[in-house]
Parts: structure tokens; sequence; C-alpha cells
């Protein structure tokens, strides 16, 4: 057992914190809630990538670093501490990379792969559907073969970075007779083909969160089907295990946590810090444990994928916990902001740039995205302990 | 970064678990609610044998050579099957206590008899009051030519009655700063004016009032400096709720387990149980609140074990520990239904050796203040 991090790896922490305070002391970014979902910088994701640190646990191979899952951990710990814009890369890094090195051709990895090296990728994933959300397998766009192509028709949403994408992370029904777990096949696409429109869907906060993707008769070339036809069911599960594995549940909203804080260190009730309160230091402290509980559940999952496994009950365990801990942080946050915490960031008198009301809003979705808190306890029930399938 | 055992404390929690098992069957736990001392001389003879009770002192001193982090293992797995008995009193609290702080002629005294089992050392972190911070420490100590004399009262001193010895905590003068002027002794506790009275608990744990009338000390039996012992008090707390941590990660994985068992067992509505999804919720909130239990147990014991500053984690194992119990064993008593709120069942054993750890050494309220401290609030 051992629970610090080598001398390495703090020097490596120190690097990405250096790197980052610079970014900020040139302009390039103010740190912001959401930085990695809702970040959108092409400029500091080229700087990211300069550094080498997209990809860097990927295989050398393919033109990754080969560097440990702690070292990732490190580093999106740091972005998501700084609260970094880092949107443009962050799927495609996270998760698609990985995808098309384990189930892609030889074609797909090198189209695709040193993109995302070089930040110049943006991927959208294209799952949900409106009738298919947590059945995901529900899916109903379909991919028909045709000559040397597939025609795609159908429609995707909450997609991510739909404004921004250069390709698409489609997921298609390729077989509409067969059971639909075994009718589906996965895509890599360039997003701006003929055929595909996007529609921006606003969320509570006002951000332009995600887009409806809509896809007609759009021309896609065989070569871009991920691994098997009518696996892909299969390999996405593997993939979705990636989705969760991170700290970005847990620190979305880091800004946020240190901001309020430090203000309750600063802000004077009665003459005295509002810290000092010992209903607002209780909540504060058991915000802390909460955090620390969390990043040792990462932390967990982190060395599960160290050891080569998927981290598949153990991501499933962690997410709903950090996501909960961010709608907690959300909460106390307005709270002892009282009716302050209402207020947006462009208003009068807003407090903490007005990330408490946005996180407040922004928070209920985080335990919906990726599994819901609901559909995640089920797969630690059934997959972690073998409890009987409900359906 | 690495949250899994070592291969050596692989070996240790197996054969833990496998002497346990049979040693400490429900029975004997029932058997040992009643009986006087709380313990089998056997049975503390045999774990002795095995080095337990030395397992995390030197070998200088009799002991087995392992650490702190491995007598979390063990704590853990003892916890598992709610032992009974001094141990937790003798060795986490006795026998680290004086390996930290006590001077060579202490160590050599008294380390190799409670790691041989001879010696049962325990430790009166409660004052009358039930709180365990310097200003609530009310017992005092004078000088008397080469002497102590100390008075006072000191409340749930786990297994005072079989212990030989009792370290304790007195004033020794009135200072400004209240954690100034106390001095820490090791008292006798067969000593005329050591009078102690069993209290009676909801888990069976044998803690005790004990009250000092004029007991007289030698000089050496000073732990520390006099006067500068407090430090010496918040470390033995802090390696308490440690701990005590490490029990209750035993306790709420052997709940999930048996709930998670019965799940699949008990069937009603012609399926399982724990085919419902409400079920198959609280197992899972049941096995979040375990691992986190675990990680931040092992945590702290590791910082402890590494002689790094620990308050902190200590402060966040204690909190999460305190809550999670709380959480999982009001979920397993839900799961297992009405036969689970009856003697006959053996979920009770764990219902309350859970809660008395929750409410000792310090509880959730008191460690989240630390929390809050370390935060810099």
């Amino acid at each position: 057992m051992d629970f610090e991090f080598t001398a390495e790896q703090e020097d490596f922490r120190q690097e990405v914190r250096d790197f980052l305070e610079d970014e900020i002391k040139k302009g390039t970014f103010r740190p912001m809630c959401d930085g990695w979902i809702q970040g959108f910088s092409w400029d500091f994701t080229k700087k990211v990538a300069g550094k080498g640190w997209l990809g860097i646990t990927w295989p050398k191979q393919y033109g990754g670093l080969g560097r440990s899952h702690i070292d990732r951990l490190i580093l999106t710990e740091e972005m998501l501490r700084y609260g970094a814009p880092s949107a443009c890369h962050w799927f495609a890094e996270r998760q698609i990379g990985r995808a098309i090195y384990v189930y892609g051709t030889e074609d797909q990895k090198q189209e695709i792969l040193p993109k995302i090296l070089k930040g110049e990728a943006c991927i959208g994933l294209g799952m949900s559907e409106p009738e298919a959300g947590s059945d995901l397998a529900a899916l109903k766009t379909n991919a028909v073969e045709d000559g040397a192509d597939y025609i795609i028709n159908g429609q995707k949403m909450w997609t991510s970075c739909a404004r921004y994408m250069t390709h698409i992370y489609l997921v298609a029904r390729t077989d509409p007779t067969a059971p639909k777990q075994k009718g589906i096949s996965e895509f890599i696409i360039n997003a701006k083909l003929p055929g595909i429109t996007t529609r921006p869907t606003i969320d509570t906060t006002g951000s332009e969160a995600w887009g409806e993707v809509f896809f007609d008769n759009v021309r896609v070339n065989k070569k871009y089907l991920i691994g098997e036809k009518n696996r892909g069911f299969y390999q996405i599960l593997n993939q979705l295990d990636y989705e969760r594995s991170g700290i970005e549940r847990l620190m979305g909203n880091y800004p946020l946590f240190e901001a309020i804080i430090k203000f309750s260190k600063e802000t004077k009730r009665n003459g005295k810090p509002i810290c000092e309160d010992p209903l607002i230091r209780n909540r504060l402290a058991q915000l802390q444990v909460e955090f620390e509980v969390g990043r040792m559940l990462i932390y967990r999952v982190v060395q599960v994928m160290e050891r080569g496994k998927a981290p598949n009950v153990e991501a499933a365990i962690a997410k709903p916990f950090c996501t909960t801990f961010e709608q907690h942080l959300a909460n106390i946050a307005t709270d002892i902001l009282g009716p302050f915490g209402q207020l947006w960031k462009e208003s009068k008198y807003a407090p903490l740039m007005g990330m408490a009301a946005y996180s407040f809003l922004a928070s209920k979705g985080y335990s919906l995205q990726a599994g819901t808190n609901e559909i995640l306890k089920g797969i630690v029930a059934t997959r972690g302990l073998g409890l009987p399938s409900t359906s | 970064m690495n949250f899994t055992l070592s291969e050596t404390q692989e070996m240790l929690r197996e054969s833990a678990r496998d002497f346990l098992a049979e040693k400490c069957p429900k029975s004997y736990v029932r058997q040992m609610e009643t009986d006087e001392n709380g313990y089998s001389p056997a049975l503390w003879k045999e774990m002795a044998e095995l080095g337990w009770l030395g397992l995390a002192l030197p070998e200088l001193y009799g002991g087995f050579g392992m650490e702190f982090i491995d007598l979390a293992v063990l704590l853990e797995e003892m916890g598992r099957v709610c032992l009974p008995g001094p141990f937790f009193a003798s060795v986490v609290l006795g026998a680290m206590t004086i390996l930290a702080d006590g001077n060579e002629k202490q160590k050599a005294a008294y380390l190799p008899v409670i790691a041989s089992g001879k010696t049962i050392v325990t430790m009166a972190l409660y004052d009358s009051d039930g709180a365990c911070d310097a200003s609530s420490l009310a017992a005092t100590a004078f000088a008397e030519k080469n002497d102590f004399i100390i008075n006072g009262a000191k409340l749930f001193v786990p297994d005072a009655h079989a212990a030989d010895y009792i370290i304790l905590a007195a004033r020794t003068s009135d200072e400004k700063d209240e954690q100034q002027g106390i001095t820490v002794y090791i008292v006798p506790a067969k000593d005329s004016g050591v009078q102690c009275t069993v209290l009676k608990t909801i888990s069976g744990a044998k803690l005790y009032e004990v009250i000092f009338d004029n007991v007289r000390v030698p000089r050496d039996n000073v732990l520390g400096s006099p006067g500068k012992g407090w430090p010496i008090m918040e470390k033995a707390m802090e390696r308490a709720a440690a701990a005590v941590c490490c029990d209750t990660v035993g306790v709420l994985q052997k709940v999930q387990e048996m709930t998670l068992n019965y799940a699949k067992e008990r069937k009603q509505f012609e399926r399982p149980i724990g085919a419902f999804q409400v079920i198959q919720q609280y197992m899972a909130d049941m096995v979040t609140d375990a691992d986190g239990a675990r990680f931040t147990a092992y945590q702290a014991a590791w910082k402890i074990s590494e002689g790094l500053p620990a308050t902190k984690e200590t402060a966040i194992a204690k909190v999460w520990s305190a809550e999670s119990y709380e959480r999982t064993i009001t979920k397993a008593h839900q799961i297992f239904g009405a036969i689970g709120t009856t003697m006959d069942h053996d979920l009770h054993f764990y219902t309350t050796r859970g809660k008395a750890a929750q409410l000792s050494y310090g509880d959730a309220d008191f460690w989240r203040e630390l929390v809050a401290k370390a935060m810099g609030l």
C-alpha cells in the first residue's frame, strides 16, 4: 500500500501547474467551471498538444507516450483545478483515441490518431437519441449498405461539442432484424459531410451545452466503420467505462469550490468571517470530506486501468458519488451566498463570477450524462455484486 | 499510489480470517458480553503466540517488527467478526502510545510484556463530561518528593478491569493555554486508589468509569515531559480514531456481504428481493460507502505508519466512517426486514459494534471541526 505520488509524479504535477499558471498570466484563458466540456479554445488545445500531453497513455506505436494512467490523472486533475478550456480535445483524447487504436483499422489509426494528438480533432459523440437515452441499444439511426458506402439516416442528440466538432463518433443500426444489441455498429465520420446538420440545445444555464445532429442520407465510406460490424454495442460498453472513469466528474466545478472557501474566509458578517459560523464551517468541512472520498474512488479507478483492466464497476461506483458531490457543492455554495447565489455572472452584485448559480443549474445534468446514477448503481449491483438483472 | 495490500499483508489477512473464523464465532461474542473480563485468557494467549499483540512493535521489544498499516489489516479482520477483548486497548492505545512517547526504560519495561500478553495496558481518553479535549481535562496531579499524587475521574476507559496499567493525563499546573500544564502517567490499575465501575454498553464493549483517589506513582511513570503531555494524548487519539475506522471497515464489509447473500436468497413476489431495483440501489450505495471507508481508513493508517502528518486524513476517515456506518446499517436492516431486528440474528452485533466505533475517539462533528481547521477555515 502506498498513498503517495512518486517524486517524478510530483514533478510532473508541478510542470503542469507551471504551464497553466503561465497561460493564465498570458491571458490564454480564465479559469472556468466545466472548462473540460464547455471551454472551447483551439489555441489552448494546440498548446497542450504541443507539450505532448494529449494521448500520453496511448501506446508509443500510435504516437502516444505510453505513460501511466496516474500521470494522466495528474494532468487532468490540474487542468480541472485551473478550470482550463479543454473541451476541444477532451472527448477525443479520453475515449475515442483508445476506441480507434483498440478496434479500428490501420487506415483509421493513420488518419484519426495523429489529428487527436495534434489537437486538431474535436470529436462529438453521436450516441443518444430521442428514444434512446439510458436504453442506448434502442437507437434508431440506421446505416444501410450501398456499394462501397453506408447511407446514414436519423437523429442524435445530447452531442457535446456539436458546434465545434470536426468528427462524429457515431453509433448506428446496421442490422434492423437482429436483437437490438446485436445490430449496432460504430463509425468515425467527418462532421462536415453533406447531409449532416446540427441544431444547438441550450441548457438551463443558457449555455449551448449540446447539439442535435441530423443525418439525411449521409454517405459514409465503409472504411469508417470501426471494428466489427454489428458488434458495436459491446465496443461501446467498453468505451463508456473510460468515458466515466475520470476525475472531471469530481472536479468540473473545482474553481467554485476554491472560490467559496476563499469567500467564506474573507467575507465578514457581524464582524466575523462567515467561516467561523459553525453551520457554514460544518458544511464546508463535509464537502471536503466528500471531495476526498471521491478522489480516492477515482484514484482506485485509475489503478484498475493501470493494471490493464477496463474500469467497469469501479467507474460506476465513482461517477455517481462524484456527481453527487458536485451537486452538494453547488447547493452549499449558493446557500452560503444567500440571495446573491441566484445571480448570473452578468448581474450587478454577482458573486464569484456567477459560478455558484451556473453550477447549481449545470450540476443537475452531471448525474445524467455518461450513465445516470440509477443506471450506474444498477451496474454495480448486477455486474459488481451479481444480483439478478431486473429486465 | 497503490491501494492494494502487499503479499505479506494478504497472508496476514488470510491467516487472521481463518483463525478468527474458528476462534471467534458469534457464540463466543455472545458469551463474552456477559463475561466479567470480556475475553478468554486462552484466546488471548493464542493471539500473543501468533505475534498479534506485538505485531507493530519492533523486534527489539519482543514485537513482530511490522507497522501500523499492518495492524490496520488485523483490526479490519477483528471488526469483521466483532472480536471482543482488550486487543484494541492494549495494542492500539497502550503499546502504540508507549512506543511513540515512552523513554527507553519504559519501552523496555512495558512493550515486551504487552507483546507476550502478560501485561494489559489501557488508556483513559475521556473525562467525566464525555469529552476528549484539553479544556475538559479535570484530573489533577501534584508532585510530592519523587512521586506524583493523582486525583480525578475518567470515563469510557476500555477494559480497565482487565488492565494492569492505565495511561492517563492529569493537569499538573494551571496555565493560560489549556493544552499546557498537562502530564501523562502510566498508572498501575490494581492500585488500591483505582476504582473501576463497569458501564453497560449496547455492544457489550467493556467500558469503565475509573476513579483515581490519591493514587501515588513514581516520577518514572511519567510518559514524556511533565507539563507537556497534551500532544501525546492528541496523537494517541489520532491513532485510536484511525484504528477504529479500520475496525469499522471490517464491520461494513461483513454487513455488505451478509446483506448481499440475503438479497440473493430471500424470495418475495416469486423472485429474490435483490432483483428489485430499490434493493440494488441500496446495495450499490453500501459498496460505495464501504469502499470510501476502506480507502480513507487505510490512507490514515498509512500516513501514521510512515510518520507523516495524519490529522487531516484521520479526520476525513473518521467522519466518513461514522456516516457510512449509519447509512449502511440502516439499509442493511431495511433489507433484512424484521428478522434483523432480533437478538437471534447476527446483524445486531454489527449494529452495536459499528455504533460504538462511531461514538468512540471523536464523533463526526469532532473530526469535521479538524477538517475545517485543516482547510484553514
